[in-house]
């Protein structure tokens, strides 16, 4: 099994490491019993846009090169466009992933999808509260 | 630095060994089966080689010895062999939960076909096996036991000789894949009570594709391979001359050298686990900490993935495993590990390092020096790392 050379920066030089304190939604993918999991924090502004994006994640090669390439592609992108953020989009900006790891790069979608979800459900919940006031 | 940390997976081919197989090729090419001059030379490499080993392993007689293809093709042999061979006695088979999967998948396919009822005895946390499970698992139908010498993953040393003891006196046969510990630590078939042996060259720095299993007189395994008479006709094909000579070469000098080669990998072996365990918070050593081949460490590091360490190692010129290289690029966490109660969230990362004599001091002070940073760096990523450490 061989690695892309891009694959490989990610791996070394992993981008958006680390957590957002306030973050606007945070999304956890994976359990350590299949071996991966992904933690994706989003702080995404009034008008929609992801301004900044941070990860961590527990796994193999593979699962912290599409955890940091996920946040590259998403940061700065309005949220409408980052929802759209696909697994094969992943893994075509990577160079390619070998065959059984391609379920990484489902995960690092899964993930911003799950922060995404979440900061829906923390909005709502706001609205609601302010509609009761 | 390159550190190659991999032996148990496979090892260098020794020059002494490479210059002893190439006159085979140039020279001795002849057919061991044709009526010639050169056959004849070639025969007569056979025939030493087939001494050698028999000396090594300390069997009654040559003719004991078989030459095959290697490790996977002797543990197939012999346990197809037995099972057909000893069918109208029963079709009962006893094996533990932590063997090669060339034992494993081979005794799940006879099961599979209703050729083999399998017992997999547990191992305890050090994955030991207690040969008093083995005697309580014979029934009378019981044809064969077979239980590793030394585990290729985490390196436990298993009590083959009293499991044999007991196999004997129960008059099953008993056979041990010493693949892992042949070179490695002292073996003698006779003393140990084994009926049945598996072996492999490049495990001992002899080369790959060449093996050989000891069959005791009077046990009877048909071939597996039909077509010539050659190996007694138990193993049809052009004999492997050049390769088999080699594995004898790379055994009489792994043999030789054993009580040195062992006392210096013990010492370096113990170094590496005593500075991974005073550098590294929340590691755990895999396997038994003495009764332990003298060349393995096996570590769990807790809150990391293996892959993710050997990739980071691999970057700085160490070449180490995760558990046992057939299993690599697979996502299942090994057998082995599970077997001995690990969690799946353990067995996810844990480090297998296997040195060979050509390991030196420097070496592992390298290893030392370079891993806790990278098992810092990956823990400080992971999100299952408690907040500020331990």
């Amino acid at each position: 099994m061989q690695y892309s050379e891009r694959v490989l920066d990610h791996f070394q030089h992993p981008r958006n490491v680390g957590e957002i304190p306030d973050a606007s939604g945070v999304g956890t993918v994976g359990n350590a019993k299949c071996g991966d999991i992904m933690q994706m924090f989003l702080k995404i502004s009034d008008d929609e846009i992801v301004e900044d994006v941070k990860f961590k994640t527990f796994g193999c090669g593979a699962a912290i090169a599409t955890s940091s390439m996920a946040t590259e592609l998403i940061k700065g992108k309005p949220l409408s466009e980052v929802e759209k953020l696909t697994n094969e989009a992943v893994v075509e900006a990577l160079e390619g992933l070998p065959p059984v790891k391609i379920h990484c790069s489902v995960l690092a979608q899964e993930a911003v999808q799950a922060a995404i979800a979440d900061y829906r459900a923390k909005k709502q919940q706001k609205e609601e509260a302010q509609k009761t006031e | 630095m390159h550190v190659y940390l991999d032996n148990a997976a496979t090892t260098k081919v020794l020059p002494e060994v490479i210059e002893a197989m190439i006159p085979y090729y140039s020279e001795f090419y002849g057919n061991p089966s044709s009526f010639h001059s050169f056959a004849r030379d070639a025969h007569k490499g056979l025939d030493d080689a087939r001494r050698t080993v028999a000396k090594c392993l300390n069997a009654a007689n040559p003719s004991e010895i078989y030459f095959t293809g290697g490790g996977s093709e002797g543990d197939n042999m012999i346990l197809r062999g037995v099972a057909q061979a000893y069918r109208k006695k029963g079709n009962h088979i006893i094996t533990s939960k932590i063997e090669h999967h060339a034992i494993l998948h081979t005794l799940q396919e006879l099961e599979d076909k209703g050729l083999a009822t399998v017992t997999y005895l547990d191992v305890d946390e050090n994955g030991l096996v207690d040969p008093e499970a083995v005697r309580a698992a014979i029934r009378p139908e019981t044809i064969l036991v077979s239980v590793m010498m030394a585990n290729n993953e985490v390196g436990t040393i298993e009590p083959v000789k009293e499991i044999g003891a007991i196999c004997r006196e129960a008059g099953v046969l008993f056979h041990t894949d010493a693949v892992q510990a042949i070179g490695h630590i002292p073996v003698d078939v006779q003393d140990m009570n084994i009926d049945l042996l598996t072996l492999t060259a490049h495990k001992f720095h002899g080369p790959k594709g060449v093996g050989a299993v000891y069959i005791r007189k009077g046990v009877r395994v048909p071939a597996m391979i039909t077509g010539g008479g050659q190996e007694n006709k138990k193993r049809a094909g052009t004999e492997n001359v050049p390769g088999i000579v080699g594995l004898a070469k790379a055994l009489e000098i792994q043999t030789e050298n054993l009580g040195a080669n062992m006392a210096k990998m013990t010492a370096l072996r113990d170094k590496l686990i005593a500075g991974v365990e005073e550098r590294i918070k929340t590691v755990h050593l895999n396997g038994h900490r003495t009764q332990r081949l003298p060349n393995n460490v096996n570590f769990g590091i807790r809150y990391i993935e293996s892959e993710s360490i050997l990739l980071m190692l691999d970057l700085q010129g160490v070449a180490a495993s995760s558990g046992s290289a057939c299993t690599s690029g697979s996502l299942d966490p090994s057998h082995v590990l599970l077997a001995m109660g690990i969690s799946h969230e353990e067995a996810n990362g844990s480090l297998r390092m296997t040195l060979s004599e050509f390991t030196t001091e420097e070496e592992i002070d390298y290893v030392l020096e370079i891993l806790p940073p990278i098992v810092q760096r990956l823990r400080d990523m992971s999100p299952i790392y408690p907040k500020g450490g331990e």
